[in-house]
């Protein structure tokens, strides 16, 4: 196996501990889109991203969006392990006087671009930033990931269109498509599908990939699959609570944290992937 | 009072933005298909690289012009005081208040005088849906004069403003030496009888409202509150420690607004009797705007009356 592909494998089931770890200390939150999109943020963070912790405002870099805010557990986890923090931070997570809200806050977390949670700005902030780019010719990317769910805001069609108008090619959107929301499936609350098609009619370049495979998400957001003048779209079809066998596919796990006993058997797994991963490199992808 | 020259303060805020965008670079402008009536066309057609239509979605261009503050922008949002303040609430609060970023609300065609378009595209509401935001200053100027000069140190100011306009063409008030500045507050007349604490197109209606107190034989002093927040604490005590009692004036409900944030602040600071002048808690209707500000209740004479009960409460030294 590829070296770099196992390397961030490892890095998203440390960011998925890092979840589960969070979230038991914090006694609340939502467990399973964090999980689904560790793999996307360990992609980004650790192998497509310009980015420098160490000047988290320096002019160019490529910026991250969290729109889905909900699922900050995962941004913390892997700001924590870019060295936006220190990781012992993490266990402060939506406790009085943390760094780390409920729900991501651009002025308390060094390296969080924007205050989201309320879906569907953070993908308009995303265009806003990207036309702000554009105008200053800064040759950073702007990624900014959105839920399945979040689609059913008229916000993210008005900045589909708008973002596809300016011929905004610095921008890149990921859809953690898990097809679940707080309510029961997407497609039974308020179909979303065909949503490829949707973002293509709105003038965007679209690529659908399994979201939890490193080489195809690598793939994807590379910046040679950027068509000049349009927009991108990566749908990543995803799992939600993925690494934590009872916590896939549960719609309970949306925004729900686990007892300790619960953290302690999704540990017990999640460290047994990290050990086959770290072990004899066969690892499952 | 003579001839008057009329400018509408929205027509002022077009041209006060070109004037910004020649000495400032970062200054860009967003709308949502009606520069036309908010002026930010004259801004585009001198910078039209640096002026973004949104088309008709109000939510998104404030989330976008918060997007562009965080790249060193410095946007200035416009569309109808109903839709940026009303519709886009939301993303005012989160996309602009808590983030505290350095975006610039500019509402045209607020409060009732907007006519003719009816309660629809009216907003007597927009002053209480700003002001309980964290982090916002709001500012209603109340003439062309003012409107520039707040436009221009809205500018200079490191956050969230929001800038209350109007349609109507009003006469202008001040000349160029006013000194405007966030935050203060003006005394425009001095009095002793009655404060009347006016703003937007009331400071106008107030000026003749004090014509006809002397009339009366009474002495009004007349305070130009155009920050509603921050509100010049200072200068609206010191007037009611003198006059014992006010009015407040102002183009939107008497809900919410500056009748109420007077009210808050004289409830916790110097109880004496107040009456506001307002839209009642009702929705307008289509109709010329001169003939709805007398339908509504906010004519000079209107004003007047106020005065009169406001002093008779402080002369019979008690709440009626």
């Amino acid at each position: 196996m590829n070296e770099k592909v196992k390397e961030l494998q490892i890095i998203a089931t440390q960011i998925r501990i890092d979840i589960i770890q969070m979230l038991v200390q914090a006694g609340s939150g939502h467990s399973g889109g964090s999980l689904s999109c560790a793999d996307i943020l360990a992609c980004l963070y650790f192998s497509i991203m310009r980015h420098n912790p160490k000047d988290p405002h320096w002019k160019e870099r490529d910026r991250f969006i969290l729109s889905k805010g909900h699922a900050c557990p995962a941004l913390y986890a892997a700001l924590a392990e870019a060295g936006y923090f220190k990781k012992e931070e993490l266990l402060t997570l939506r406790k009085l006087n943390s760094i780390l809200q409920g729900h991501p806050d651009m002025n308390k977390t060094p390296g969080v671009e924007f205050s989201s949670g309320s879906l569907g700005q953070g993908f308009a902030a995303a265009f806003g930033m990207a036309l702000g780019y554009k105008l200053d010719k800064n040759p950073g990317r702007i990624f900014v990931l959105l839920g399945d769910g979040e689609c059913q805001e008229g916000i993210v069609w008005e900045t589909a269109m708008g973002a596809s108008h300016y011929g905004l090619d610095n921008l890149t959107a990921i859809l953690d498509y898990n097809n679940l929301q707080i309510d029961g499936k997407v497609s039974e609350i308020m179909e979303i599908a065909p949503i490829a098609e949707k973002f293509r009619a709105f003038g965007w370049t679209t690529y659908e990939i399994d979201g939890h495979d490193i080489e195809q998400i690598l793939w994807a957001l590379s910046p040679e699959r950027i068509v000049e003048g349009k927009p991108t779209m990566v749908i990543a079809r995803t799992v939600k609570g993925k690494g934590v066998s009872f916590m896939e596919n549960e719609v309970d796990w949306h925004g729900k944290a686990p007892s300790p006993q619960e953290a302690e058997r999704a540990l017990a797994e999640l460290y047994k992937q990290l050990e086959e991963l770290k072990g004899n490199g066969r690892a499952d992808s | 009072m003579g001839e008057q020259i009329l400018k509408s303060t929205r027509r002022a805020y077009g041209e006060a933005l070109v004037e910004l965008g020649e000495r400032n670079e970062r200054i860009v402008v967003l709308d949502a298909d009606l520069s036309k009536s908010t002026y930010t066309n004259l801004f585009a057609k001198k910078f039209p690289n640096r002026f973004f239509n949104m088309g008709i979605s109000e939510c998104k261009m404030i989330s976008c012009a918060a997007g562009l503050a965080t790249t060193g922008k410095i946007p200035f949002a416009s569309s109808f005081a109903v839709f940026a303040a009303g519709r886009a609430w939301e993303m005012v609060r989160l996309s602009v208040g808590y983030t505290n970023l350095n975006v610039k609300i500019a509402a045209s065609h607020a409060g009732i005088s907007v006519g003719e378009d009816g309660p629809t595209h009216h907003c007597a509401e927009d002053i209480a849906l700003m002001r309980v935001i964290p982090n916002m200053t709001v500012l209603v100027p109340a003439d062309a004069t003012e409107t520039k000069k707040a436009v221009f140190a809205s500018a200079e100011w490191q956050g969230p403003v929001y800038i209350r306009l109007g349609r109507p063409d009003i006469p202008i008030i001040f000349d160029d030496s006013y000194d405007f500045q966030i935050g203060k507050a003006y005394v425009l007349k001095e009095g002793k009888d009655v404060s009347i604490l006016a703003c937007g197109l009331m400071v106008w209606q107030a000026l003749q409202a004090l014509e006809l107190l002397e009339k009366e034989g009474i002495e009004a002093e007349l305070v130009n509150v155009s920050t509603i927040k921050p509100l010049d604490e200072e200068t609206i005590l010191r007037s009611l420690s003198k006059t014992r009692c006010a009015v407040s004036a102002e183009e939107h409900n008497i809900i919410g607004g500056l009748g109420s944030a007077v009210a808050e602040l004289i409830t916790e600071k110097l109880p004496i009797p107040l009456e506001r002048v307002g839209v009642k808690d009702r929705f307008a209707e289509s109709g010329p705007w001169k003939e709805l500000l007398k339908k509504y209740g906010l004519t000079p004479e209107d004003i007047k009356q106020a005065a009169l009960r406001a002093i008779e409460r402080k002369e019979k030294g008690g709440l009626k």
